[in-house]
């Protein structure tokens, strides 16, 4: 019984991290229509940051995520404003092997300059081990990400549904032409929506490297747990793609701890069935248009 | 002259054979016989243009972005080592066209998945096949081998007579008689009726279905011949090298092919053999530069040609040689710019 609870909280993390990681992606693909493979670089462009903040140069893990984020951030605005802006347009296929190219670039390029092996962050001493409560064993760290995690989305939701930029996104999102003549600077929007999601994603990435492993191939590997969290959770709010990462965090960990030889293959069986069922997604209105 | 017999005629000219088309195959055979010590690499290269034309079927004809279709090149290749390992069909050509069935059996159970939804969920669902395909490759290792692969594949000679040797000549004329086959029977296709209703779908679908041509079908029906060549190109991968292991359902196979045919131009056969001596070329070119970063360059060409525009780049590929054409001949290019592409 404990075991069940144990795993299951272990699944919400999981999960947690993946919404972290992949809601950014939800406004590219979800919202901008635009697909972007490459969104795992950004991830592990943060990842990377915050290992040499803290390894190298002794910053305090909580003081080096904001940096992560930050500069993911940072790395996200420069890359849309240079390249990206010119491919909204573009063909599906167009995007996609500029994305893919940017991903293979990126995974050289980081292999080249901190080498291939997996790389791990040094915690402070206080999110190290598990405590008990009520006998379920919960890992400190794990509980950091829950907590860190749940308060990002609430803090996303209120944004999108409360604030003026929320409802300018949303305006820029449903008709561009209609929100631009009201006078919302559509690209500005954009722009600045998706440096946020990079800066999400490189956040989700710090956090990661203890959980999901920091490598040069986190891009590839990992590429089709966001699409995943995307496709299947559809984007006209920020709950489908938020509940579609807790079910894929908890079936993923469970299905790994149960039914280890299965692992993967039910996640992906799942996805398909999932998408043939409703091709835009479990919660989604429309995931493609 | 009618509209109708008009399209029949420039349908019909296009179909006919030219003299550049003609040389062309001219050089590839003549090249099996001046390179005598690069027959690994050359059968290589015939291989990925096999694939790449199996792509550019779906992708450059009939408009499927697919992101997963080294699904058919795995099962062809796993199909083409089990049935040598355990003796099942021990001659290569009969093995090669069962292995090409079933990755056809595959593709079309899979095609129904592929037709419903739009761009994204295409790529979702092709992506997601290949990596189930992997999965359970690596699931059911007893079968498969698991990471290590197939080892110890012992192939008999072609027809009974002719033995693969180990400078790899045989294999090299053996895929070039096969690249030769496919491409005559899918040249025929795609200038088929069939073919230009594809080309129809690709452009409108909507249109297309009000013109009275059956969409779906005709989708599933390319999309299975498709899985057909892709499966006899990893069939015959796992014939001439004597290996199949999980990296034939890779991702990067997949994302590799998509460059291959973007160098060559999708949308005309010739566009993936040529992208697939371009890309083994880079390739080599790269990994002599940086051995272990090869990848990096991979990515840039790739950016590069999506920024600069496929068409554009095709445009300036093709000026020299139609201005020659044009200065010797006096008539108009024979060396047409690819139709748009997907």
């Amino acid at each position: 019984m404990t075991s069940i609870l144990t795993n299951l909280f272990d699944g919400v993390a999981y999960g947690m991290l993946l919404f972290v990681l992949a809601c950014g992606l939800a406004v590219t693909l979800g919202l901008m229509n635009f697909v972007n493979l490459a969104h795992g670089a950004f991830a592990m462009a943060g990842g990377y940051i915050c290992m040499v903040l803290v390894n190298r140069m002794g910053w305090p893990f909580f003081a080096a995520l904001p940096l992560a984020f930050v500069s993911s951030a940072a790395i996200g605005i420069a890359l849309e404003r240079t390249l990206y802006r010119h491919l909204y347009a573009r063909s599906h296929l167009d995007q996609v092997l500029f994305t893919i190219g940017l991903t293979f670039m990126s995974v050289a390029a980081v292999d080249y300059i901190q080498g291939s092996s997996r790389v791990f962050i040094n915690l402070p001493a206080a999110l190290q081990g598990q405590f008990d409560l009520f006998g379920v064993g919960i890992g400190r760290y794990r509980l950091m990400i829950v907590v860190i995690c749940g308060l990002l989305t609430i803090a996303l939701q209120m944004v999108l549904a409360k604030s003026r930029f929320g409802s300018r996104l949303r305006a820029a999102v449903d008709d561009p032409r209609a929100a631009s003549g009201l006078g919302i600077n559509v690209p500005q929007v954009f722009a600045f929506t998706f440096a946020f999601g990079c800066g999400l994603a490189g956040l989700g990435g710090a956090l990661s490297a203890e959980i999901l492993g920091l490598d040069p191939y986190f891009p590839l590997k990992f590429m089709i747990y966001f699409l995943i969290v995307v496709t299947v959770g559809g984007s006209s709010s920020i709950t489908g793609p938020f509940l579609a990462s807790l079910l894929l965090g908890i079936g993923d960990v469970a299905g790994k701890y149960y039914v280890p030889k299965m692992g993967p293959f039910v996640i992906y069986t799942m996805m398909i069935v999932i998408l043939i069922w409703r091709p835009n997604g479990l919660f989604g209105r429309t995931a493609a248009r | 002259m009618s509209a109708s017999s008009d399209v029949g005629f420039h349908a019909q000219r296009h179909a006919r054979w030219h003299y550049g088309e003609v040389a062309f195959w001219l050089i590839v055979l003549a090249c099996g016989f001046a390179f005598p010590t690069r027959y690994l690499i050359m059968t290589d290269i015939l291989r990925l243009a096999l694939f790449a034309m199996s792509l550019d079927l779906i992708l450059g004809y009939a408009g499927i972005v697919s992101l997963g279709h080294a699904a058919f090149f795995g099962v062809g290749a796993y199909a083409a080592g089990l049935l040598a390992l355990h003796g099942i069909v021990n001659e290569p050509v009969l093995a090669l066209i069962v292995a090409g069935l079933a990755a056809m059996v595959l593709g079309f159970a899979t095609s129904f998945l592929v037709i419903r939804g739009v761009d994204l969920t295409r790529l979702m669902v092709t992506l997601g096949i290949a990596l189930l395909l992997e999965a359970l490759a690596e699931r059911f290792s007893n079968i498969t081998g698991g990471t290590d692969g197939l080892q110890g594949i012992e192939m008999q000679p072609i027809f009974g007579v002719i033995p693969f040797d180990m400078f790899g000549k045989a294999g090299f004329f053996y895929s070039l008689a096969v690249l030769f086959l496919l491409f005559l029977f899918a040249r025929r296709v795609v200038h088929s009726p069939f073919g230009l209703s594809l080309r129809a779908i690709k452009n409108n679908p909507l249109r297309a279905a009000a013109i009275g041509i059956p969409v779906n079908r005709r989708l599933i029906a390319i999309y299975t011949l498709a899985a057909f060549y892709a499966g006899v190109a990893g069939a015959l991968f796992t014939q001439t090298t004597a290996i199949a292991s999980l990296d034939v359902f890779a991702f990067e196979r997949s994302a590799d092919l998509m460059l291959v045919l973007v160098i060559g131009g999708t949308g005309y056969l010739y566009g993936g053999l040529v992208g697939a001596v371009i890309f083994r070329m880079l390739q080599e070119v790269f990994s002599t530069i940086t051995p272990q970063y090869w990848q990096f360059w991979i990515g840039l060409v790739l950016v590069v040609i999506v920024l600069v525009g496929r068409q554009r780049l095709h445009r300036w590929v093709l000026y020299v040689p139609n201005l020659v054409i044009r200065q010797i001949a006096g008539r108009k290019a024979v060396v047409a710019v690819p139709e748009s592409d997907a």
